[in-house]
C-alpha cells in the first residue's frame, strides 16, 4: 500500500519525499490532537478518583 | 488499501490499460503490522511524553496566574495594615460552599512535589477538569472547602495530563501542603498514606472511613492512582490543617520567595 501511495504521488522523487513527510506530519498531528485523547478516554477513563 | 503491487518497470502512465498487478498478501500484512507498531509507539509517546511533559506545561503557569490574580484582588481590598501575627487570625474564614463545575478556585502547592508544581484546583472530578491542560486538580463536589471543619478532598493524575500528584508517594510526615484560595492561605501538614480499592468512597467522608462521625478536625485528602501507570488501586494522602492566614498578610513565610517568583 505504501508502494501504491508512492505511485499515486506526482512529481519527481524529491517532491514525493517532501509530500510524504507532509502527509506523515498531518497524520501525526491528527492522531495527537483527536485520536489519542479519544482512545485514552476509552482505555483509561478514570484513574484517580474514588467513586 | 492493502493491495500490494510489484514494482513498476516504467512510469505509472506506461502500464497498459486494464492490466492487473499481482496482490502480495504477505507484503500487505507486513505493512499493516509495521503501521500498527508505529501507531502503538506513537500512542505511548503521546501519553508518556507529549501529554504528560509538554502540553501540561501550562498548568503551573495557569496556577501562578490564578494566585497572582488573587493577590492583586487582596491588595486592592486591603484597607488597613496587615495583621502582624498570622496565628492571631482566629477561625479560618471559609469561602463559598460550592462553585460551578470546572471553576478554578484555589491553588495547591506542595514543596515535596518540586519547584513549579503549583496546580489550580477546580470544582469537579470529571475528565473536563482532570484531563485539562490548565486545571488538572479536581475538588470532589460535596466535600468540604479549604479551611472548613471536615474533609477537603481533591484528586489528580499521577502519570498523565501533568501528573499533579506524581510524587504523592514521596510525602513524609509533616510535609506542607499549601492551599491558596482567593482570600486565604492554608497550611496543611501531611499525616499518612492509605491504599484502598477504587470503590472506597469513605475516604472522602468528613471523618475519613467513619462516615457517621461528626467532624472536629480540618482535613485535606488527596486521591490519585496506585500503582503508578495502573488503575488497580487508589493512593490516599491525608493532611491536617496547621494554620491559615488571610491573603492580605502574604503567603506563609517559608514560601514567600517561591510565591514571589510566580508573579514574574
Amino acid at each position: 500500500m505504501y508502494a501504491a501511495l508512492w505511485r499515486v504521488l506526482p512529481g519527481p522523487a524529491r517532491l514525493r519525499v517532501i509530500l510524504l513527510l507532509l502527509i506523515a506530519a498531518a497524520v501525526v498531528f491528527a492522531l495527537f490532537t483527536w485520536v489519542f485523547p479519544w482512545v485514552d478516554g476509552i482505555v483509561n477513563p478514570f484513574e484517580v478518583t474514588v467513586e | 488499501m492493502s493491495v500490494e503491487q510489484p514494482e513498476q518497470p516504467a512510469a505509472p502512465g506506461a502500464s497498459t490499460a486494464g492490466e492487473r498487478r499481482r496482490i502480495s498478501v504477505v507484503g500487505a500484512l507486513g505493512e499493516l503490522l509495521l503501521m500498527a507498531g508505529a501507531l502503538i509507539l506513537q500512542f505511548l509517546g503521546w501519553r508518556l511524553w507529549w501529554n504528560d511533559a509538554i502540553m501540561p506545561g501550562q498548568q503551573p503557569t495557569a496556577a501562578s496566574d490564578l494566585s497572582t490574580g488573587c493577590l492583586e484582588e487582596a491588595r486592592a481590598d486591603r484597607t488597613d495594615a496587615p495583621a502582624a501575627e498570622p496565628t492571631d487570625s482566629g477561625e479560618p474564614v471559609v469561602g463559598p460552599e460550592s462553585y460551578a463545575n470546572g471553576t478554578p478556585f484555589a491553588v495547591m502547592y506542595v514543596p515535596r512535589f518540586g519547584d513549579g508544581s503549583q496546580h489550580s484546583i477546580a470544582e469537579g472530578t470529571g475528565l473536563d477538569v482532570l484531563n485539562s491542560f490548565e486545571l488538572a486538580v479536581g475538588h470532589y463536589p460535596g466535600t468540604q472547602m479549604p479551611g472548613q471543619v471536615g474533609n477537603f478532598a481533591i484528586a489528580s493524575h499521577r502519570s498523565a495530563y501533568g501528573g499533579g500528584m506524581h510524587e504523592i508517594e514521596q510525602l513524609r510526615l509533616g510535609d506542607a501542603i499549601y492551599i491558596r484560595t482567593r482570600d486565604d492561605w492554608y497550611t496543611y501538614r501531611f499525616r499518612d498514606l492509605e491504599y484502598v480499592t477504587p470503590e472506597t468512597v469513605e475516604v472522602l467522608a468528613p471523618v475519613p472511613n467513619i462516615p457517621d462521625l461528626q467532624p472536629t478536625d480540618r482535613l485535606i485528602t488527596l486521591t490519585s492512582c496506585y500503582p503508578l501507570y495502573s488503575t488497580a488501586e487508589r493512593i490516599i494522602a491525608y493532611g491536617v490543617l496547621e494554620s491559615w492566614q488571610p491573603s492580605s498578610t502574604g503567603p506563609p513565610a517559608e514560601i514567600t520567595d517561591v510565591v514571589a517568583s510566580w508573579e514574574s
